[in-house]
């Protein structure tokens, strides 16, 4: 969720919404050929492995040879680090960003609601879940869209499931966890940010707490029995693809530049271990110092994890890291102010209670077995 | 004419009052635009995701910001 203004209207300057404008299909009088534009993608495609490749040299070579700093200097090493890693997150997320951006178009919210609105609670739970990933969503629009899958005969619990996985596991923090973290990392975070979700949504939905829904939410009925999907060609879904680099990526590259500015600051300059004894393994309170640090910050996963990254290799533990960067993302304060329009307070405190909880068992959990 | 963009005030809300005042100056139509940011309101007018535009009552669009083009079609230039 955004930093809010007075009038509880999200800011705008850092809105790093998922929600993608897919560009009207309009018959254009000279579209370029298709065999033309497959080789324009090949060739983008290639030139961007050969360039990805040769980062690691690249940034060596700038660092030592070019600015000239001492190998194995604490400036050095942040400069080297600084280098290497922007562009090759700015790469990884400007070629997945494109990927999902066409694999979102045919995932519009309309969509997301019909699937969700026939299913039982557990099956529409891990659904839900799973749509989150992939369905455009804007934190902007977290509460239409509450009220629109409310209305839509969606159960609570299972809208939950969604709010929860929409903005938690998302394009952009799996591709800087994968960027800088690895494989490993991104895919734990995906699997357990996922179950978190649906677990959540599935204790809300036991709770039956329907009576601390807004009056007015709870008696709106909307009929999407007449919707219908507007059809896209490929080329359509290809421009889908373009837009979200525009809109994702013009929007999270400061937040990423800053945030591995600051981690190559910790790169270079804070000692080996420093966090180990405060950040690490045994120290059991620093996984809920952690998640409550996290709930009033706000930031997304872009800013985030070069931070983290940083704080690993300097001794913090993986379990508690994780928890601080889920509770960063998932839950704010904000969050709750905006929430408030529609959901009375005691089920934004169980909302917030039981996602914390979640997060809390992932971190102990991570702490306990890795 | 009847203008409706709905948004609670993110980026891509006042992209699209811009984008919908644009296309009535360009084509000198005359539309009475409103700004609806309650929540309540919107739900009122059918719209669940933001984003979106109700000309006289009728949802054009919603979840994206729409082109000028789109808005010229819809007010009939």
């Amino acid at each position: 969720m955004k930093p809010i203004n007075l009038d509880g209207t999200p800011k705008a300057a850092n809105c790093a919404c998922k929600a993608v404008s897919v560009p009207e299909q309009v018959s254009q009088p000279r579209r370029p050929l298709p065999w033309l534009r497959i080789v324009l993608g090949g060739t983008a495609l290639v030139a961007w492995w050969l360039v990805y490749d040769a980062l690691s040299g690249l940034s060596r070579l700038l660092t030592y040879d070019v600015l000239g700093l001492t190998q194995g200097s604490h400036l050095g090493g942040s400069v080297e680090f600084f280098l290497y890693d922007t562009p090759k997150v700015l790469m990884l997320l400007t070629l997945i960003v494109f990927g999902v951006g066409i694999i979102r178009s045919f995932f519009t919210p309309e969509r997301t609601r019909r699937i969700l609105a026939g299913k039982s609670e557990a099956v529409g739970n891990v659904l839900a879940a799973l749509l989150g990933i992939v369905t455009p969503f804007c934190s902007c629009s977290a509460v239409p869209l509450f009220i629109g899958f409310l209305g839509a005969g969606v159960p609570l619990g299972v809208t939950f499931s969604f709010l929860i996985s929409a903005p938690m596991v998302n394009e952009v923090a799996v591709v800087l966890l994968y960027g800088l973290l690895g494989w490993k990392v991104a895919a734990l975070y995906t699997g357990t940010g996922l179950v978190i979700a649906i677990a959540s949504g599935l204790v809300i939905g036991k709770l039956n707490m329907e009576e601390y829904i807004e009056d007015w939410v709870r008696e709106i009925r909307l009929d999407t029995s007449t919707e219908q999907d507007v059809a896209l060609t490929w080329a359509g879904r290809i421009n889908a693809g373009l837009s979200a680099v525009r809109d994702i990526v013009g929007k999270v590259w400061p937040w990423v530049v800053v945030g591995i500015a600051v981690g190559a600051g910790i790169h270079g300059y804070m000692p080996e271990g420093f966090l180990a004894s405060i950040m690490g393994k045994d120290a059991w309170w620093s996984v809920p110092v952690a998640v409550l640090i996290g709930i009033p910050l706000y930031s997304n996963a872009a800013g985030i994890i070069p931070v983290v990254q940083a704080l690993l290799e300097k001794g913090a533990a993986l379990g508690t890291v994780l928890a601080f960067m889920m509770s960063v993302v998932a839950i704010s304060t904000p969050e709750a102010v905006i929430l408030r329009k529609v959901l009375k307070p005691r089920l934004i405190a169980v909302f917030f209670g039981i996602v914390s909880v979640g997060i809390l068992l992932v971190g102990w959990l991570f702490n306990a077995i890795l | 004419m009847d203008i409706k963009v709905l948004g609670p005030g993110c980026p891509k809300c006042h992209e699209a009052e811009k984008i919908v005042r644009e296309a009535l100056a360009e084509s000198g139509v005359a539309a009475n635009v409103t700004k609806v940011s309650d929540f309540q309101e919107m739900a009122a007018l059918g719209v669940f995701a933001t984003p979106a535009v109700v000309i006289d009552g009728q949802v054009k669009v919603s979840g994206k910001v729409p082109t000028k083009k789109d808005v010229l079609a819809w007010i009939g230039k």
